[in-house]
């Protein structure tokens, strides 16, 4: 059976073209970049190379990107050691829909005595721009508004918030691991200072990130014990896993008109004919505003998980935002925050494409779906029959 | 990826029993579309009285629908009184197992034939109500309903119960209450919530400091899931005073809060003399 990989949003495969790329790293280009010697240097070399792929693809300078293990790594750090650097500011600004990386670390703050205010999203998934524009105040140190949702795709107006924070003389971050290489960014051109970055999520490996620090940005080191990443990211550099990110940027970089066409055309002949053939179901999110891949949509009376079981018997890979797939009691917080009712956010599904899907993969599993609602409508007491 | 067994994959891919039989001898629904789940289950009884037919339907993750499939086959030529013993562990062990955080599938097959035998008995028309004292507001768990699942399947801690009955999953208010239920019936089977390591001889600062680092790591977050928010005013020998803010400042029931969360967690982690006041507020 094949796999049908419609969960890009949680990872994506390694593009043969990146693996290429790194496999002399383990057993011939073994050397440490920072040792004396030409063969270590040769990958000093490479990780210049790799830093100068990223920043092409986000429109910023080579030395404004700092590679780290992982997006939740760019967060925990972009938060942190903007805090610390601003000791005198006491306010954090965030926003309802977080992913955990960012939502747990600012309640932890609270913790502290930081005021945390978490900013409200509408029916759509829509930012409370008011109450953005209300909760910030000259006591702010650092507001962290993801550029894109990974549950629902809905796109932030992130430029716009940026100038607002900015005209406050807060540091403002920006977890874009969803973003990055689906929408074009030029960030030399944005007043976003800080911008997260998970290279899994662009078809490079597991275990490498980058956080972007705008030069000028204070940030205090997160990492001590060595001078690499300018002193702030200490330690060994994850030399295959930052030459594979370089070369995946460079491939979004190439691809990025495809995801807006060819990818959306998919993502949209998936909704369309799932939301023709299944009656009773509503797409989660702001179809305005979303990111080209992403579709989530709630089949009303029935479970998720059960719906995620039976796509796997076609080996069809999606996630849901129901409580039973967490093995926690209760719905996506993205859903809860959004007003979705409980019977909706239980019964969501979400589909995320990459570039790597076909129509012939989208047109399975349209064929496919309403079958599986039916019958699983059939066991639900909710319809009556 | 939940790990299911074979018998749960079958019987979630090929439920048996499913459907609604008319005019049955016996319905009991149980759960509802915001608790996750929801069963009703529908028999009929042949003249020497022992189940002929069964029939559910479920709405809910495959360890719902399978846990209420194998209920069905289980009951099928039983009396009343044999279905009446029917546990939860019956149908968990029918599926050869289900993963820790599912019990709760299968504590709802059980409750929803409780429901089905009880109509039958009373022939009330009356949708399964809770009985007792409710421990557990979020998902509506009865004192009762925790005291069973506890015997039933020998469970020792919060997190077990939580898993069986879904007691304690949503805001975590009633935890203390469901471990002194533990406490009452396993008595030193009870595995205590890991004890921490109790404060030796602390200097006046320090203690301060660990009242208000216990006030932040182990109080202030219980609260906030309420919307509420607790800050600390001052400490005056073995009297700590706090004031309680945001939806706690006019909750009904923080008489309630100050003794068992805030005095509890304070003698918990600081010292066992500790007494909690609220502040009176000038403002």
């Amino acid at each position: 059976m094949n796999t049908i990989y419609f969960d890009n949003n949680a990872t994506t495969k390694t593009a043969p073209e990146v693996m290429e790329e790194i496999k002399p790293f383990f057993c011939e280009l073994y050397g440490n970049p920072s040792s004396m010697h030409t063969f270590g240097g040769q990958v000093g070399i490479r990780i210049r190379r790799a830093r100068e792929q990223v920043a092409a693809l986000l429109g910023c300078e080579a030395g404004e990107v700092i590679f780290t293990g992982c997006g939740t790594e760019s967060d925990n750090n972009a938060i942190n050691g903007t805090l610390a650097s601003l000791p005198n500011r006491r306010k954090i600004i965030t926003s309802r829909v977080e992913h955990p990386a960012v939502l747990a670390v600012c309640r932890e703050w609270a913790n502290h005595g930081y005021t945390v205010a978490e900013i409200g999203v509408d029916k759509y998934g829509r930012l409370d721009m008011n109450q953005l524009e209300d909760e910030l105040d000259d006591d702010t140190a650092i507001v962290s508004i993801m550029y894109a949702n990974n549950e629902t795709g809905t796109i932030f107006p992130i430029e716009k918030i940026a100038q607002m924070v900015k005209d406050k003389g807060a540091v403002f971050h920006t977890d874009a691991v969803q973003a990055v290489g689906k929408i074009p960014m030029n960030l030399s051109r944005s007043n976003i200072d800080l911008l997260s970055i998970s290279g899994h999520k662009l078809h490079a490996p597991k275990g490498i990130g980058v956080l972007y620090v705008r030069k000028g940005t204070r940030l205090s080191p997160f990492m001590l014990g060595g001078h690499q990443e300018g002193g702030r990211r200490a330690g060994t550099e994850n030399v295959p896993g930052i030459v594979g990110l370089g070369k995946a940027c460079e491939l979004a970089a190439q691809n990025i008109n495809d995801e807006d066409t060819r990818v959306m055309q998919l993502r949209d002949r998936l909704e369309n004919g799932i939301l023709k053939s299944c009656s009773d179901c509503l797409v989660n999110g702001d179809k305005e505003h979303r990111l080209p891949n992403t579709s989530n949509i709630s089949f009303e009376f029935i479970e998720g998980e059960a719906i995620l079981l039976m796509l796997d018997k076609y080996g069809i890979c999606a996630s849901s935002g129901s409580a039973c797939t967490s093995g926690s009691l209760e719905p996506s917080h993205v859903l809860r925050a959004m007003g979705v009712p409980f019977t909706a956010a239980h019964g969501s599904i979400r589909y995320s494409l990459s570039r790597y899907n076909t129509q012939e993969e989208v047109d399975y599993t349209i064929d496919k779906m309403p079958g599986i609602v039916n019958r699983l409508r059939e066991l639900s007491p909710f319809i009556a029959k | 990826m939940w790990e299911y067994t074979d018998k749960v994959r079958d019987h979630f891919f090929n439920p048996r029993n499913v459907g609604e039989i008319e005019n049955p001898d016996g319905t009991g629904e149980v759960g509802s579309l915001a608790c996750v789940d929801a069963l009703k289950l529908t028999f009929k009884l042949d003249q020497n009285g022992r189940i002929k037919e069964a029939r559910f339907k479920t709405f809910g993750c495959a360890s719902a629908i399978a846990s209420s499939s194998v209920l069905t086959e289980i009951i099928k030529g039983m009396t009343i009184e044999e279905a009446a013993k029917v546990t939860n562990k019956d149908i968990a062990d029918y599926l050869g197992g289900l993963p820790e955080q599912k019990m709760h599938c299968s504590v709802m097959g059980r409750e929803a034939l409780e429901a089905a035998i009880e109509n039958y008995r009373t022939g009330s028309k009356v949708k399964h109500e809770l009985k007792g004292k409710v421990v557990c507001n979020c998902f509506g768990v009865t004192e009762e309903e925790i005291e069973r699942v506890i015997k039933e399947n020998n469970l020792t801690s919060v997190e077990e119960v939580t898993n069986y009955c879904k007691a304690g999953g949503g805001c975590g208010g009633c935890k203390g209450e469901i471990e002194k239920i533990i406490q009452r019936l396993q008595g030193s089977k009870a595995k205590a919530a890991a004890s921490p390591r109790k404060a030796g001889k602390l200097t006046n600062i320090q203690r301060i400091q660990l009242i208000q680092q216990t006030i932040n790591e182990q109080i202030r977050p219980a609260l906030r899931a309420d919307g509420g928010d607790i800050e600390l005013i001052d400490v005056d020998g073995n009297k700590v005073i706090v004031a309680l803010r945001g939806m706690c400042a006019q909750c009904k029931m923080a008489g309630v809060t100050m003794k068992d969360v805030v005095e509890a967690r304070l003698r918990e982690f600081v010292s066992s003399e500790l007494i909690v006041e609220e502040a009176k507020d000038k403002e």
